[in-house]
């Protein structure tokens, strides 16, 4: 336990606190209480910076389970670093405007519990070494999440983004934890680093194509990539901090957190290239066309994300290739400060617009685009913030939007270039989903803040309309001011946090000294292309009401939404139609698949084992048992056929009976004996409990044939024999009853045999036998006197005279 | 004569399934009843059938049958009785409760689950 895992575990200890001072926390906002921690958390690990940058990396072990190998290891180079800063950093600016959004009308302490947990679940996932602990804060976030998408639980819509989104990222997370395995199968280590170690293992490997793909369908999930978005947008129906941190600055960043971290181990394989370089690249080009098309403000950030998310990975992918070719790694080395760098200015502009349309949730009533306008004279603050922030998200200069949308677009049209199977056939395809989806980010970007702050104000709004509290336009200003800030002066990233991020993406040690800088000169193609997006942009903007028709072509049922309820409601009526059919409460049925299964089972280990069937040493047929075999058969004829159960009673008895007959020829006194008198008893039963039962008619009816019930019977039958024929002829050992019959007298001191193994060489058996007819007798005595439900005194009395009979 | 007793205990197994899939108790009862009998006698045959004497000791004989399959359906029997006479007592008391012997009449509710 060090320093650094008591930071990662602060924020839970802190959950523990605030769930214990619940009902001393009613005069002061249990926010202020929170805030703390992750100021705490973030100025620690800003402390760090300066050793990370001397690439002394931080790794501290924590045993919890070392015998199946889950250790708490937390391991700190510059790409973990990156992000608990930015875990921590923007939870505190999340808390500070919670403060501001939520009421004391609200279940604030299950809130921040919530939002604690999954901070060091979070923390927990981006500083781990141990595969298995990484999934287990991984799952952790999956949870935590789900608790805060449904925290106004009363609502249905919450419920089902939550339960939508659990279901989905919990199947990508488990699957992940089926990469995991593979890779553990593969190395026989659950560390990450020593996985980098030993890489060419994993290269030679045939299972590393199932861990690829199994650990990227983990972290596409997670990071709501396409055909897996579509959880995001449902999941805005959680409170707006909480859209704000988890939905855009960091639990969606956990499925790119794993795709960087894992870069170093597959970047060998053109899989894991072209896998994320194309769903990135489809993610990022259908995203921001269907965010054009969303009215409510949160949908259209959440499909932003889902974009934005989607350039960064086709930028890890990029930097995965240049990993895999080795040559132009100029070109690639500036993917991975692109993924980087937008990752920070994502998290910055993102976090920021969140907590802006909460804000004009909050003081308007609607986040409908139909029913906003002209805010800008009455939320001036507000409406700049959007302006700037909107801007660095449409990339425009001189925010850091604009930057790192520049590299990106470098990078894609430099693809073209790269050695690397036939990427080169197909490189035009890269810039052209690339500027297209610039194109649509450049619109929902413009109308994100024209349709909100310019025009004519409506009165449409359910409050009147007016500027937020300063508590509640801090975290926003911050962040907006960072937006400027890093857009200014990007150089002051490079050199502390980007540098060693990417250098721990790509594995290596020597310094990138990476600048960036605004001005690439008049021959970069970057240049020309934004201007291109701009133009274009601003083209479609204008025209957008006639061109917005092509939406209504995408029809309700070609959606990924509709395929997923159409399979939730599909899987739902055919297991319960699979359950009616052979859970359908008829006892036949069931013996049927019982004896069925076991006729099967049966045949089929004859089948492949074979079976030797050799009578060698049958004794010799008399005449008398013949006749005894063939009264019973005669008798077992009638009991399956005649409808009168009297007379199958007394065919019963009579196959009893002939039992007895042929035990005493086998030569079992004994067993004659008792055969006899049980026999008897039965029958006496049987005869008793028959004159309480007066419907004979329903014997009658079931009387009659059944095909399917007779083949399974002649199939139990022939298995039956078969398996006695291949037992009796294939003795593997001589018995063990000469010792008893030897011993009977010496040991025992008894002359008959049958009855010495009873009571003494196996009297345990015939103890518990005894206990068993002890046992049945209770059960006859207190099933015909126990009256759970008594019912009238009459029938009382004429039960009484009915037990004493019995 | 052992081919012909594992004969007869196998249709004995096939006429109890017969019955015992039927839908009424009592012929249910009646499978169980002859499916004993045929566990009963191939145990008997397992163990080898007139190799020698009755197992009782004998200074005249020197080969005897095997006593240990006997011991085994001498409890097997008393077990199968004291089964067959609570079933039979529980299909009485199903009738008295539920006035009926047929099985697919006593599923209960359906719907509530």
């Amino acid at each position: 336990m060090t320093l650094i895992h008591l930071a990662i575990l602060l924020p839970i200890i802190a959950a523990v606190i605030v769930g214990l001072s619940k009902k001393y926390s009613k005069r002061i906002h249990t926010g202020w209480l929170v805030l703390p921690v992750p100021l705490l958390i973030v100025i620690y690990f800003l402390t760090l910076i300066p050793d990370v940058n001397r690439h002394d990396v931080l790794y501290h072990s924590m045993n919890v389970m070392p015998n199946i190998g889950l250790n708490f290891d937390v391991y700190v180079d510059g790409l973990g670093l990156l992000f608990a800063i930015l875990i921590s950093g923007i939870g505190a600016l999340v808390v500070l405007y919670s403060i501001g959004y939520l009421s004391h009308r609200e279940d604030l302490t299950s809130f921040y519990i919530y939002l604690l947990i999954f901070m060091t679940a979070m923390l927990g996932v981006v500083l781990n070494d141990n595969v298995l602990g990484l999934y287990l804060f991984w799952e952790l976030t999956s949870i935590s999440s789900f608790l805060l998408i449904a925290f106004w639980y009363n609502r249905e819509r919450s419920l089902y983004g939550a339960t939508k989104s659990m279901l989905i990222t919990m199947g990508g997370g488990f699957l992940m934890l089926g990469g995991f395995l593979s890779l553990y199968l593969i190395t026989g280590s659950f560390s990450i680093r020593e996985m980098i170690a030993q890489v060419d293992l994993i290269q030679a490997s045939e299972l590393a194509p199932i861990a690829i793909v199994l650990i990227l369908l983990g972290a596409f999930t997670k990071s709501a990539q396409f055909p897996f978005y579509i959880w995001l947008p449902d999941a805005m129906e959680a409170p707006t901090p909480v859209s704000a941190y988890l939905h855009s600055a960091t639990m969606v960043k956990a499925g790119l957190y794993l795709v960087a971290r894992f870069t170093p181990i597959f970047a060998f394989s053109e899989l894991w290239v072209w896998l994320i370089l194309l769903t990135g690249l489809i993610t990022l080009a259908w995203a921001s066309f269907n965010a054009v098309k969303q009215d409510d403000l949160k949908a259209m950030l959440a499909f932003s994300t889902v974009s934005q998310l989607g350039l960064i990975m086709s930028l890890l992918g990029l930097g995965a290739l240049g990993v895999h070719t080795g040559a132009a790694e100029e070109l690639f080395t500036v993917a991975i400060v692109a993924a980087v760098f937008h990752l920070i200015n994502h998290a910055t502009f993102k976090g920021a617009l969140f907590m802006l349309v909460g804000i004009i949730d909050h003081e308007s009533g609607t986040r409908s685009l139909k029913r906003l306008g002209g805010l800008m004279t009455i939320m001036p603050i507000t409406g700049t913030m959007t302006a700037i922030t909107a801007a660095s998200m449409a990339g425009l200069p001189p925010f850091n939007g604009f930057l790192s949308k520049e590299m990106f677009l470098e990078v894609m049209v430099n693809i073209r270039h790269a050695d690397f199977s036939f990427l080169s056939d197909v490189s035009i395809l890269f810039p052209i989903l690339a500027v297209f989806g610039s194109i649509f980010t450049f619109i929902y970007s413009v109308i994100l803040f024209k349709e909100v702050f310019l025009g004519k104000e409506t009165e449409d709004t359910p409050k009147t309309p007016h500027e937020a509290p300063w508590l509640m336009l801090a975290s926003p200003l911050i962040l907006s001011l960072l937006v400027i800030v890093f857009g200014l002066f990007p150089n002051i990233l490079s050199q502390t946090i980007i540098d060693p991020a990417a250098m721990g993406i790509l594995g290596t040690t020597t310094a990138l000294d990476t600048q960036i800088y605004h001005w690439h000169g008049f021959d970069s193609p970057a240049l020309w292309l934004t201007v291109f997006i701009i133009v274009s942009g601003t083209l479609l903007y204008m025209t957008r009401h006639h061109w917005m028709f092509i939406y209504e072509y995408h029809k309700e049922h070609f959606t990924l939404n509709y395929l997923y309820d159409r399979g939730l409601v599909y899987s739902r009526i055919s297991s319960k139609q699979l359950n009616d059919k052979f859970v359908n409460g008829n006892v036949s049925h069931y013996l049927a698949y019982v004896l069925g299964f076991f006729v099967i089972v049966s045949i089929y280990t004859f089948i492949v084992n074979g079976m030797a069937i050799d009578i060698r040493t049958a004794s010799p047929i008399t005449l008398q048992e013949m006749i005894v075999v063939t009264i019973i058969l005669i008798a077992l004829a009638g009991i399956l056929v005649v409808k009168s159960r009297m007379v199958a009673l007394i065919l019963l008895g009579s196959i009893g009976f002939s039992m007895a007959l042929l035990f005493v020829m086998f030569r079992s006194a004994d067993l004659g004996l008792t055969q006899l008198a049980i026999e008897t008893v039965t029958t006496t039963i049987f005869l008793l409990v028959f004159s309480k039962l007066p419907d004979k008619e329903s014997y009658k009816y079931s009387v009659k044939l059944n095909i399917p019930h007779l083949i399974i019977s002649v199939g139990v039958a022939l298995t039956a024999i078969i398996i006695g024929y291949s037992a009796y002829s294939n003795r593997l050992f001589d018995p063990i009853s000469q010792f008893h019959i030897d011993n009977v007298y010496d040991l025992a001191a008894g002359g008959n045999m049958v009855n010495v193994i009873l009571v003494d060489f196996r009297g345990f058996d015939t103890l518990f036998e005894t206990l068993v007819f002890a046992i049945a007798g209770l059960g006859v005595y207190s099933m015909m006197r126990l009256r759970l439900n008594t019912k009238k005194e009459g029938d009382d009395h004429e039960e009484h005279i009915d037990e004493s009979r019995l | 004569m052992e081919l012909i007793t594992i004969i007869l205990a196998g249709i004995l197994f096939g006429a109890a399934a017969y019955l015992m899939l039927s839908k009424n108790i009592i012929r249910i009862i009646f499978g169980t009843a002859v499916l004993s009998h045929g566990a009963h006698l191939m145990l008997l045959t397992m163990g080898e059938l007139k190799r020698g004497a009755v197992p009782v000791l004998d200074e005249t004989v020197d080969a005897y049958a095997d006593p240990l399959p006997q011991a085994l359906i001498l409890t097997a029997i008393v077990i199968a009785f004291a089964l067959t006479a609570i079933i039979l007592v529980l299909a009485l008391r199903i009738y008295k409760e539920l006035g009926t012997n047929d099985i697919e009449k006593m599923k209960g509710d359906q719907n509530a689950d």
